[in-house]
């Protein structure tokens, strides 16, 4: 390789590159982009069964369900997320090319969370009506589109280190599940003041927080984890 | 100033032989004052206003509540140190931490469960300082889970380390969640730069009970050291050396 190719691209450039790259994979397989949504949707539906259907018994638990839902939701699809490439060779390359691998890693969960976590977000409001909630969706989906992004980035964590692991599913859930505690609990709150009619600013700005810090955070843990996986 | 004597301890043979020197120190010594402190604890503290004789389980409780999170920090700690400089040991002291950590949060678990009976009349209470313990009980068990599903060890304490790097975050939820929250849980009552909210004749033991459970836990460290060492290095021929 000549120095001249080792040299880093524009990041955003870059950037631009791999979008496009996952977004062209993604629309060639539509199935698999909408198996997270219908998951997340199957799973909302199963509390009205399991529980009283009674919609203001629903609106009571309504935070919960939704959030525990596009938790669940967001574990399947990032289980996803890094394999095919680990497994076809991408990933070595991207390894190799010499440009940063944490940022062609953020790129990449930017375009999962766009193709897994934006779905959700727009469904919730919908969802959230089946379960009694009228008000505020505004804040439900703002706060959902927060921390969806969070959820992404610490599932794309646990996901580069199970890669290497030829069944990682059950313990991705086991190590991902405790660090995304802390965004159930804001999540649900947010929502639950959106229902109350309170004013959810002050969760929405920790919520928004704690993704500016995942941002920053998280790429280095996930091109550390990668370089493991895939010696 | 000369940092000689940190390289050779870094050392698996050297670490080998301290630690198996230092073990029984840190046993006895913890023994000895875990036994006077739950004397103490027990029969001549006086009993506390409010809470009675129940609150004798402090004597339990803190210092394994407050070991846990330390034993986590120190984990995580160690683990960047090896995923930094690449420094074995520093892998084998964190893999060494896991099962003392899980056991002191365990214990913490379940003392304040126990505590919790009498005074809040539930054994469990879904409050901000339980459940970030609890969280952290299930961070220690997933480092531990990780680690056991890769073959190659040098994997598996790379994989481990960035686990346990990015759930340090737990560590100071769980230290200021009676400060951040309106926890059900009491404040902090035991402060060692001002003055503590409890009685001079409750601290002593208390503090010496600390003491002695980090003392035991480094006598527990020292033994799991011992273990991953003899693990890693067990085709290593200083071994055969010691053992003739």
């Amino acid at each position: 390789m000549t120095p001249a190719a080792r040299s880093t691209l524009n990041p955003f450039k870059l950037a631009a590159v791999v979008l496009q790259r996952e977004l062209r994979l993604a629309m060639r397989r539509w199935d698999q982009v909408l198996q997270p949504l219908i998951f997340f949707i199957v799973i909302v539906t199963l509390f009205p069964l399991a529980t009283n259907p009674e919609l203001s018994e629903l609106r009571r638990i309504a935070p919960g369900i939704l959030w525990v839902a596009a938790m669940l939701a967001s574990l399947l699809a990032a289980d996803g997320l890094f394999r095919p490439d680990v497994e076809d060779g991408t990933m070595e390359q991207w390894v190799l090319s010499g440009q940063p691998l944490s940022w062609l890693l953020l790129v990449k969960s930017f375009a999962h969370w766009l193709l897994t976590g934006l779905p959700l977000v727009l469904v919730a409001p919908a969802v959230a009506i089946s379960l009694g909630v009228n008000a505020g969706s505004g804040v439900i989906m703002l706060a959902l589109a927060l921390g969806s992004g969070v959820l992404t980035l610490l599932g794309a964590v646990g996901a580069a280190l199970t890669v290497g692991l030829r069944r990682g599913n059950m313990l991705m859930a086991l190590v991902v599940l405790p660090l995304e505690m802390p965004v159930l609990i804001f999540g649900a709150q947010a929502v639950q003041s959106a229902i109350r009619l309170e004013s959810a600013i002050g969760i929405i700005n920790l919520l928004g927080a704690i993704l500016l810090l995942s941002i920053i955070l998280t790429p280095f843990a996930m091109s550390a984890a990668i370089r493991v996986s895939i010696e | 100033m000369n940092w000689v004597w940190f390289h050779k301890l870094a050392s698996p043979p050297s670490a080998y032989v301290f630690a198996t020197r230092l073990r029984p120190w840190l046993f006895w010594v913890s023994i000895v004052m875990m036994l006077w402190s739950g004397w103490q604890a027990l029969f001549v503290v006086p009993m506390d206003y409010q809470q009675k004789d129940a609150f004798r389980i402090a004597y339990v409780h803190v210092p394994a509540a407050s070991l846990s999170l330390m034993v986590y920090s120190m984990m995580a700690i160690a683990a960047a140190i090896g995923l930094i400089w690449r420094m074995k040991l520093a892998h084998a002291v964190a893999a060494a931490c896991a099962i003392p950590g899980t056991i002191l949060t365990v214990l913490a678990l379940v003392t304040g469960s126990l505590w919790g009976k009498p005074m809040w009349g539930a054994y469990w209470v879904w409050d901000a300082r339980l459940t970030s313990e609890l969280i952290l009980l299930f961070l220690y068990l997933g480092y531990m889970a990780l680690r056991a599903s890769f073959d190659d060890i040098s994997r598996a304490d790379r994989a481990s380390a960035i686990l346990a790097i990015v759930g340090i975050v737990n560590v100071p939820i769980v230290k200021f969640s009676v400060v951040w929250w309106n926890s059900l849980h009491q404040g902090q009552t035991l402060s060692i730069f001002s003055e503590s909210k409890m009685d001079a004749s409750m601290i002593t033991p208390l503090l010496v009970m600390m003491l002695a459970f980090l003392m035991f836990f480094g006598a527990a460290l020292c033994d799991g050291l011992r273990a991953e060492i003899l693990r890693r290095e067990r085709n290593a021929s200083w071994l055969s050396e010691l053992n003739q």
